[in-house]
């Protein structure tokens, strides 16, 4: 299943400058499922996403259609067919 | 000659380079907006910069640059990363080459508190499971800037022996290259618990050593300065004669086993040099006496040096260099006499290291 993911300009050193990405997800598709494709071609960009164990970074928000990830479920919220993933860094810092 | 330090803070990292330690060229920020808490110069062949970097948004890591910061590499991979499902790394306090007579090895310490060692010059590291797997863990607690491994001391000769220290939790000490360890706080205080003599739980804020006496290390504990004439087996208080007994860094001479320079801070509760006054404090004589180093350094200076924002150069005449949380860096280039400013208005200073570029 296909779906687009939008990357912030910041972290595009880690994708060879791509803005956005097409990503075939595996069925059951969700977001840990599309991130896990997107690491295998992209492991600078997985490593600056999530930890070790594939925990997402507390300050980077993964919005789902529109809605963050963690309003839904997380790393396991369900992507429909065409889902565009929009990853945005949140506050952090000082 | 020309040196060049290394000044890592909570914001990037700058690189000033001096002819004569006197004036100074600073350039930076490397890594805006990164915490630098670990520095490192690689002098075992050519010179290399190893950083501990960590981005409040994407994570930490470990970045090298072999042509002094024009250009950085970080891999891909982590180069650190727990094998375990109960932690993650969150920050790298520590990087320590291994003696020259250890080509490629290069240790890493870590909160929470691990110890990691990489064999290819810093670009990947192996998890060292006989610390991690250690009894007392579970009773190691975080202090204030958290739990972490910050210090390590590889033996000069010995590959097998290697002493850490971390907060909270103490002095450890390995024999047979990690595999296990032991307590090694007889006679360090820990004036925290009801019990101050524990056999663990120190909060000691750094260990250094001199490779030509390698039984003796001097430590800076969280109230106690000490020195161990047995390879860490016992501690004794070389605190007479300081103005107090807190602080954070503890640098030894490169070239005089002897001598050894720290930076007092009056209390735990009060966390600012004695009467304001920034003062670098020498014992030429292993700790039994003090001298007050003062010359070319300010009064009013409300802040304090962090535990790895002090060290020594490595030319004949040693330099002396610290930075502090208010982002000023100082540098003497006569083992103390004299300081001159190498940069101001920085963000707070974590790590200091320094070194001659190899012509």
């Amino acid at each position: 299943m296909k779906v687009t993911v939008l990357i912030p300009g910041v972290l595009r050193t880690a994708t060879d400058g791509a803005a956005h990405l097409d990503v075939d997800v595996p069925e059951p598709a969700t977001l840990g499922a599309a991130l896990d494709v997107l690491a295998d071609t992209y492991p600078a960009l997985d490593r600056r996403l999530r930890d070790e164990r594939a925990a997402l970074r507390r300050y980077v928000n993964f919005y789902v259609n529109g809605e963050e990830c963690r309003r839904l479920s997380g790393p396991a919220t369900p992507l429909p067919a065409g889902a565009e993933i929009q990853i945005l860094p949140s506050v952090a810092g000082g | 000659m020309t040196v060049v330090v290394a000044i890592g803070t909570r914001k990037g990292l700058w690189l000033a380079r001096s002819e004569d330690r006197v004036t100074w060229q600073v350039d930076g920020p490397h890594h805006a907006m990164q915490e630098v808490y670990a520095v490192a110069f690689d002098t075992r062949s050519g010179l290399r910069l190893l950083a501990g970097v960590s981005s409040p948004h994407f994570g930490p890591g470990v970045s090298i640059s072999d042509d002094l910061g024009a250009t950085w590499e970080e891999s891909s991979s982590p180069p650190i990363a727990f094998p375990v499902d109960d932690a993650a790394l969150e920050r790298v306090w520590q990087i320590q080459p291994a003696p020259a007579s250890q080509p490629g090895v290069v240790w890493a310490g870590t909160q929470p508190s691990a110890l990691f060692k990489s064999t290819d010059g810093g670009r990947s590291f192996e998890f060292v499971e006989g610390l991690w797997n250690h009894p007392h863990r579970p009773e190691w607690e975080a202090g204030f800037g958290g739990q972490a491994v910050h210090t390590i001391v590889p033996d000069p000769s010995d590959p097998d022996r290697v002493l850490v220290a971390m907060s909270t939790g103490g002095v450890y000490r390995t024999a047979d290259g990690g595999k296990s360890w032991e307590a090694r706080n007889k006679g360090i205080k820990a004036y925290f618990f009801p019990d101050p003599w524990p056999e663990f739980g120190q909060c000691v804020h750094k260990v250094a050593q001199h490779p030509a006496n390698p039984s003796r290390f001097y430590a800076q504990n969280h109230h106690g300065v000490y020195r161990s004439d047995d390879g860490g087996d016992t501690w004794q208080s070389i605190a007479d004669g300081l103005p107090t007994d807190f602080g954070f860094a503890m640098v030894v001479h490169p070239n005089d086993p002897d001598t050894i320079f720290t930076f007092p801070i009056e209390a735990d509760g009060r966390r600012f040099p004695p009467e304001g006054k920034c003062r670098v404090y020498r014992s030429r004589d292993a700790g039994k006496s003090w001298e007050a180093l003062g010359t070319g350094l300010p009064d009013n200076f409300w802040t304090a040096v962090m535990r790895d924002a002090m060290c020594t150069d490595n030319a004949e005449v040693p330099g002396v260099y610290f930075g502090s949380r208010s982002g000023e860096v100082y540098a003497s280039p006569d083992e103390g006499e004299t300081w001159h400013q190498v940069a101001a208005h920085l963000p707070d200073v974590m790590s200091v290291r320094a070194a001659v570029i190899p012509t």
